[in-house]
């Protein structure tokens, strides 16, 4: 007979906060093929497996687990591909609290388990592997599928088609593939080589890549449907929100995605050896209390910073990011100023900003999203001493192909209006889906949009049914 | 994203002429383009000087007084760019204006080429007033001169034209007629305001060309950002131009100053390069 699991999970040794504040690596170090093989014995083989259920990509989650206590590594990763085409990504950001080991059974009575670090760990296996495993692939239909934007909603979209059978080009913006997961994901979370390790699995399975492609500018939607039997946007939640305060445009005032982009993307840390500058702070506020806010002020302080600051209007419990980044963030030593709100800066003689005034909040009644509002207290101001500041509240979606593209429906938010079931936009032959769909959300939701996008892209370029 | 000529137009100002079919098509006066000059190189933005769709090339012109346009001038023919992205921007609209002044300053001349060319074929009557420190500084004047039909210089230093500024023949223009459609002007910050608050007195619709600190240069990043009219506007996807009265210039050049540091050290490196290159020369040579 089995052994009852235990109830805990099998933790994961990760670098010590003291040490992991001077450097960029990433912080937990996966698990060790015994630790793994531990861990997916905890799996109880359900029957009826509610995890399945739990995953936007719908991962045989079981399955693939079972592989593992087989030590059959080879036969996991690709259960796992056979659902999703990044799982070394998913493993590392995916909120799986939230989703697959929120209804694992185990969660009932013990800790569930840990299947975002399962996945983590096939996926790097495979990784050290000489060469990953290209999969069959259906007869090609000979239809063309365009790809805009190679982020996670993108490269998904574009991964399944091409396995269904379609030839599929991915139109990027940047100069690097990835999108959020290059500009935005700090490498401590989610190192660069990881992100292009799987884009070149996108690649190796035959997707074309297009890299400093503006669509939009160099070529609109329209002209791309003279070349394309279907188009798929991906373009995401670009547009960063800023507050609109007096002084927001002094110097040292960044958006999260410029601080994140110099920083990720274009390696900043590692000036002068790279050209892209940053300021590196002293006092560091980052206002927001999302996953991009924790992102930020972990890369303040590992660019220097002496005193690295959450700024949040509401309370701890109303904070939107993933508990084990909050609680990364504790860890290292990050300052939380909970029910404030900054209502305008001070500037240097020279245009640097020096202070942020802030006023105090208590928390009223709930209002739309079920938290309790946050109410200023009159007459608290109070400042700040700060020489930078990042503002993550937020992004709305990238307007370039909404604005360039007659006949998109266009919702309230500046997102493209799609049928969620199949991510059919008001345009025939124009599918979206991701941020740019439906404002910022997770890496996992916009790769299962991109993935029911495909489906149904793929059921429209052989029917040619709208 | 090759290479194809390059000049060095005066001292410190180098042209590139780069293969790039697809840009070269879309192009437009007032476009620009985000280029990488090196895989650990930064992103920076260059206005399209020209764009000929029959060689399928851009040509940029630029100044090389940091340390990403010093290492782009190092570039040679058959080099290629890490990366280029473009058309970005929003064009300059171009329309028959009446009659127009524009202005251009330093490496802002040839910046203004392209728009004389467009004005002119647009059917405005056109005077341009150009301005440098010294005569080899202000460039491409027989280019420019080509498509106006009247034409004012000014140096700091009386080596070319008249001594002084810009403002100064704008200023007695207008005081002669104020009968213009449009003044266009494109140059370093302190000079657009100062045209700025000359046509105000005037009364004069003036449109001035940005060029602030940019990364991403689609709207994503917000690094450009300039206070147009008492709002923050992003210079890469809501200009360049804007309306010369209301723009923020001392924010403007306040925000210009961010990375003054940075460049001196990326500078020091940069001459440690050359340096390094120049002894492997000097070894080959013995």
């Amino acid at each position: 007979m089995m052994a009852k699991p235990s109830p805990k999970q099998t933790p994961m040794r990760k670098q010590p906060p003291r040490e992991r504040v001077k450097n960029f690596n990433e912080v937990p170090y996966g698990y060790s093929q015994e630790e793994a093989i531990l861990e997916a014995k905890r799996c109880l083989q359900c029957k009826n497996p509610t995890c399945i259920s739990g995953c936007p990509v719908e991962i045989d989650i079981p399955a693939f687990i079972k592989l593992i206590v087989e030590k059959d590594f080879k036969g996991s990763i690709r259960k796992m591909k056979e659902k999703n085409c990044l799982p070394a990504i998913c493993g590392r950001v995916c909120p799986q609290e939230e989703q697959c080991q929120k209804v694992c059974v185990l969660a009932k009575m013990a800790e569930p388990v840990s299947i975002g670090r399962l996945e983590r760990f096939i996926a790097d296996w495979e990784a050290k592997q000489a060469k990953p495993e290209v999969p069959r692939k259906k007869r090609s239909t000979g239809k063309k599928v365009a790809v805009v934007g190679g982020g996670p909603a993108g490269l998904s979209c574009a991964g399944e088609l091409v396995k269904l059978g379609q030839k599929v080009t991915i139109f990027e913006a940047l100069h690097e593939m990835g999108g959020v997961l290059v500009y935005g994901i700090p490498e401590f979370r989610l190192p660069n080589d990881i992100v292009e390790r799987e884009v070149e699995y996108i690649h190796s399975l035959g997707v074309e890549i297009v890299k400093s492609f503006v669509v939009g500018k160099l070529k609109t939607i329209d002209e791309l449907l003279k070349k394309f039997d279907a188009i798929f946007i991906g373009t995401g939640a670009g547009l960063p929100w800023f507050m609109d305060l007096p002084g927001e445009n002094y110097n040292g005032i960044y958006s999260a995605n410029e601080y994140l982009t110099r920083s990720n993307l274009m390696k900043a840390y590692l000036f002068p050896q790279y050209d892209t500058p940053i300021v590196k702070g002293k006092q560091v506020a980052v206002i927001g209390g999302g996953n991009v806010a924790m992102d930020s002020v972990r890369t303040a302080l590992r660019l220097g910073a002496e005193k690295a600051m959450i700024i949040y209007r509401r309370s701890r419990v109303e904070m939107p990011a993933r508990n084990e980044e909050i609680h990364h963030a504790e860890e290292e030593g990050i300052i939380f100023e909970f029910l404030t709100l900054p209502v305008a800066y001070h500037a240097d003689s020279k245009g640097w900003v020096k202070e942020m005034e802030c006023l105090r909040m208590k928390l009223g009644e709930p209002d739309a999203s079920g938290r309790r509002r946050p109410v200023p207290i009159e007459g608290s101001n109070f400042k700040i001493p700060v020489d930078v500041v990042v503002v993550a509240i937020g992004n709305s979606p990238n307007p370039l192909v909404p604005n360039t593209t007659p006949g998109l429906e266009i919702g309230k938010k500046g997102n493209i209006v799609i049928d969620e079931k199949t991510g059919k936009t008001s345009k025939k032959g124009v599918f979206a889906g991701g941020d740019i769909a439906t404002g910022a959300a997770t890496v996992i939701s916009a790769m299962g949009a991109g993935k029911v996008a495909a489906r149904a892209i793929d059921e429209y370029v052989r029917t040619g049914e709208w | 994203m090759k290479v194809i000529a390059k000049e060095r137009i005066a001292e410190n100002l180098t042209k590139l002429v780069i293969e790039s079919p697809l840009i070269a098509k879309k192009a437009l006066p007032g476009q620009f383009v985000v280029l990488m000059a090196a895989k650990v190189g930064e992103r920076v933005p260059l206005t399209i000087v020209d764009a000929d769709r029959q060689k399928q090339t851009i040509t940029i012109i630029f100044q090389e007084v940091g340390y990403t346009t010093r290492l782009l001038g190092t570039l040679k023919p058959n080099d290629s760019l890490y990366s280029l992205v473009g058309p970005l921007g929003k064009p300059t609209p171009i329309k028959n204006y009446g009659r127009v002044i524009v202005l251009g300053g330093g490496v802002g001349i040839a910046e203004l080429l392209p728009l004389v060319r467009a004005l002119k074929g647009a059917g405005c009557t056109i005077t341009s007033i150009l301005g440098g420190r010294t005569a080899e500084l202000v460039i491409l004047r027989d280019q420019v001169k080509e498509f106006s039909d009247d034409m004012y210089i000014t140096t700091d230093d009386g080596s070319l034209g008249e001594k002084g500024v810009v403002t100064d023949p704008l200023k007695r223009l207008l005081d002669e007629s104020s009968d213009y459609g449009l003044v266009f002007c494109v140059g370093p910050v302190p000079m657009m305001k100062a045209v700025s608050e000359v046509t105000r007195l005037f009364k004069i619709k003036i449109v001035v060309c940005l060029n602030p600190i940019m990364v991403d240069g689609t709207g994503m990043c917000g690094c450009c950002r300039v206070t147009v009219g008492g709002e923050t506007k992003f210079t890469c996807v809501d200009g360049p131009d804007f309306d010369g009265y209301e723009v923020d210039f001392d924010e403007l050049m306040a925000r210009q100053k961010r990375f003054v540091q940075h460049e001196k050290q990326a500078m020091c490196k940069l001459d440690k390069q050359i340096n390094n290159e120049a002894s492997w020369e000097r070894n080959d040579d013995g």
